[in-house]
C-alpha cells in the first residue's frame, strides 16, 4: 500500500489531493488495503464498506478537490453506534444484527457534505456501555500497542483503527470517557466536545444528558479539522447549542505563554498508578516550560463521580433502550406465544449482560420508592460536581491530569467484575457530568504502554484544549512512534 | 440492599427474563453496584437542586410544519414481519401451545 497513515496527516493528504499527487479513489483503495491487512490484528471494524467508500471517493474526484475542501477525499471511519444510510449499524449488539438505517446521522451528513469518504463502522462495547470493547457481540478489539490488552472503550474500535494506521481519523462517542480513555490506551488524541456542541441526531442513544460525539486522530490538528466540520447547531437536535463554531485552526499557534492551568489533587491520588503519575508530572513540567502557570487545586466531589454517573447514565439508558422491543426493527425472538413474549424474549436474547445490568440498575433507581434515594440524589451530587468545576474555572483556563488511573489492562482481566471496571472511568466521568469539553493527548509510555494527559476546559473551550494539546504535541512528538504491535507491518 | 426477589421484580419491569442461575449472578453483581451507589449517602447535598441537563437551553421551539422525509416503504424496511404494508405482531392474548 502506498499511503501510510502512521507517517502522514490530513493536511498532507489534502495537499496531495489538491496537487493531484493522489486521488480520492487511490486513498480509498489504500485505506481498504490497510484495513484488510491490519484489522486481522486489531479487529477494529464491525463493517467495512468498500462499495460506499469507492462511490463517495469517485464523487469527490469527480467534483474536484480545491484548497478550501479540507476533508474532501479523506477516508474516515465511524463508530458503529452512529447510523449510516444503507450501511448496517449494530451498536455492537445482537439486537441490531440486521439493522440497516434508512437515514444518516447529522455527523455523517456533514462529513459527506465536506466530501469525506466513509470506509466503515468500528467496534465498541454494546450500546457504548463499557470501558474495554469486550462487551461487543462481534468479538474483542485489540490494543495497537499490545494485542493481548484491551483498546479501552467504548470507542475501542475507532481508537485502535487510528492507532494502527487503518484510517487517519474516526468518530467516536463519549458518555463517561468513551473517546478519551481508548485514545489514552492507544496513544492517540481524542476529544469529547462540550455537551451539545455536536448534534446527537442519529447517534444511538445511551445516556442522553451525557452523550457527545467527538473525534479520534493521531494529530491534534486533524482533530480540529474534523470537529470544525461536524460541530454546530442542528435543528434535529434540540439540545445542540446555538453558539457559532469558532475557527479552531486559528488557535494552533503553539503559544501557551500565560495559560493558567490547574491540576486537581484528587487526580493524582493513591488509585493512580505510580508510572502514570510520573508521566503526568513530566507532562506538567513540559507545560510549565512552554510558559503555562500550574497550580494544584481541589475538585472535592471527584470520588462520588462514579456512583453518580452509573445511576444517571443507567437510568437514562433504561429509558432509551425501551425502544428495542422486536417490533419495528432489530432482532425478534422466534416461536413466541404472544406480544408480551415478543418483548421479553427479544430483549433477553438480544441484549448482552452488561446492557442488561445497566437496564436493571436504571430501572431500579427510577422505580417507585427508590427514585429520590438514588436517581434524584445522584442528580443533586451531579450539581455539586459541576459546581466544583465552575469554581476552578473562575481562576483557570484549563484543568489537567491523567486520563486513566492505569495504562491498558489485559483482555479478560476485569470483565467479570463490574465495579472494578466502572472505577476505571473515575477521571473521565466528571467532564460528562459537568458537560465540559475534555480531551486526551498522548504523554508518554509506561512499560511500553501509552499514557494520556487529560485536558478539560470550560464550556465551549475546545479552542483552548486544541491550542494546548497542539503546543504539547509539538514538544513531545509522540505521533512519530509506531505502536509496538504494528511494527514491521508497513 | 437489593435481594433476589427485588431483582426479579425489576427484571419484570424492564421486560427481561433470567434463568435461576443468571438471577443468582445478577443479584450478586447488583448488590455490589448498589453498595457503590450507597456511597452517595455520605454526601450532604443540603438544598442543592438536582441537575438533569447541563445546557442552559429552555423550551426550544420550532415551527410545526410537515416535511417530506421518508416513504412508508423505507420506514418498513427493517420490520421483522410485515403484511400489506403493516407491521405484523403475534396475538396480544396467549394463543397457548401449538397454535400458529
Amino acid at each position: 500500500m502506498s499511503t501510510d497513515y502512521l507517517k502522514t496527516d490530513i493536511t498532507s493528504l489534502h495537499d496531495d489531493l489538491v496537487n493531484k499527487k493522489t486521488t480520492a479513489a487511490q486513498l480509498a483503495a489504500d485505506t481498504l488495503a490497510a484495513i484488510d491487512s491490519k484489522d486481522k490484528k486489531t479487529n477494529a471494524f464491525i463493517t467495512v464498506a468498500p462499495e460506499v467508500a469507492e462511490k463517495q471517493a469517485a464523487a469527490a474526484d469527480e467534483k474536484g478537490i480545491g484548497a478550501a475542501d479540507t476533508l474532501a477525499g479523506i477516508p474516515i471511519a465511524l463508530k458503529d453506534n452512529i447510523i449510516t444510510n444503507g450501511v448496517k449499524t449494530t451498536a455492537a449488539s445482537k439486537i441490531l444484527n440486521n439493522f440497516i438505517p434508512v437515514y444518516d446521522a447529522t455527523v455523517a451528513t456533514r462529513l459527506q457534505q465536506a466530501g469525506a469518504v466513509l470506509v466503515g463502522k468500528t467496534n465498541l462495547d454494546e450500546f457504548a456501555m463499557g470501558s474495554s470493547t469486550e462487551n461487543s457481540h462481534y468479538g474483542n478489539t485489540h490494543n495497537a500497542w499490545a494485542l493481548d490488552r484491551v483498546p479501552g472503550g467504548s470507542s475501542g474500535g475507532s481508537a485502535a483503527a487510528v492507532a494502527a494506521g487503518e484510517v487517519v481519523a474516526a468518530l467516536g462517542s463519549d458518555t463517561g470517557g468513551s473517546i478519551r480513555q481508548p485514545a489514552a490506551f492507544n496513544g492517540i488524541f481524542g476529544i469529547k466536545p462540550t455537551y451539545g456542541r455536536v448534534s446527537r441526531w442519529g447517534l444511538i442513544a445511551f445516556g442522553s444528558s451525557l452523550d457527545q460525539i467527538g473525534v479520534l486522530t493521531r494529530r491534534v490538528k486533524d482533530s480540529a479539522i474534523v470537529l470544525q466540520q461536524i460541530a454546530g447547531h442542528d435543528d434535529n437536535d434540540d439540545t445542540s447549542l446555538p453558539d457559532p463554531v469558532p475557527d479552531y485552526l486559528a488557535a494552533l499557534d503553539g503559544n501557551i505563554k500565560g495559560m493558567r492551568i490547574a491540576i486537581p489533587e484528587e487526580y493524582l491520588g493513591e488509585g493512580v498508578a505510580q508510572g502514570v503519575r510520573d508521566v503526568i508530572e513530566k507532562a506538567v513540567d513540559t507545560l510549565k516550560k512552554l510558559g503555562a502557570t500550574v497550580d494544584t487545586v481541589s475538585l472535592p466531589h471527584t470520588k462520588y463521580a462514579v456512583p453518580t454517573y452509573y445511576l444517571i447514565a443507567s437510568s437514562e439508558a433504561s429509558s432509551n433502550l425501551q425502544r428495542f422491543d422486536g417490533i419495528r426493527y432489530g432482532y425478534r425472538a422466534e416461536d413466541v406465544k404472544n406480544l408480551e413474549d415478543v418483548y421479553v424474549r427479544s430483549r433477553s436474547e438480544g441484549f448482552g449482560d452488561e446492557v442488561k445490568r445497566r437496564i436493571m440498575l436504571g430501572t431500579f433507581s427510577l422505580s417507585a420508592g427508590f427514585y429520590d434515594a438514588y436517581f434524584n440524589k445522584a442528580a443533586k451530587v451531579r450539581h455539586l460536581i459541576q459546581d466544583d468545576f465552575t469554581n476552578v474555572f473562575a481562576d483557570y483556563d484549563l484543568i489537567v491530569g491523567p486520563t486513566t488511573p492505569t495504562p491498558a489492562f489485559k483482555i479478560g482481566e476485569k470483565v467479570d467484575d463490574p465495579v472494578t471496571m466502572y472505577m476505571n472511568d473515575i477521571l473521565t466521568i466528571p467532564a460528562n457530568l459537568a458537560g465540559i469539553p475534555a480531551a486526551s493527548v498522548p504523554a508518554g509510555l509506561v512499560d511500553g504502554l501509552p499514557v494520556g494527559l487529560q485536558l478539560m476546559a470550560k464550556p465551549l473551550g475546545e479552542a483552548t484544549i486544541f491550542k494546548t494539546a497542539d503546543a504539547f504535541e509539538r514538544t513531545t512528538e509522540f505521533y512519530k512512534q509506531v505502536p509496538t504491535a504494528m511494527k514491521g507491518d508497513n | 440492599m437489593i435481594d433476589r426477589d427485588q431483582v426479579a421484580h425489576v427484571a419484570g419491569l424492564a421486560k427481561l427474563q433470567f434463568t435461576d442461575q443468571e438471577l443468582t449472578a445478577f443479584t450478586k453483581q447488583m448488590e455490589d453496584i448498589m453498595a457503590m451507589a450507597d456511597q452517595l449517602n455520605e454526601v450532604d447535598v443540603g438544598d442543592t437542586t438536582p441537575l438533569y441537563q447541563v445546557t442552559d437551553l429552555k423550551n426550544v421551539f420550532r415551527e410545526d410544519k410537515p416535511v417530506l422525509w421518508q416513504t412508508r416503504d423505507q420506514l418498513l424496511e427493517n420490520v421483522p414481519e410485515k403484511q400489506n404494508g403493516l407491521i405484523k405482531v403475534p396475538s396480544i392474548l396467549d394463543n397457548g401451545e401449538g397454535e400458529a
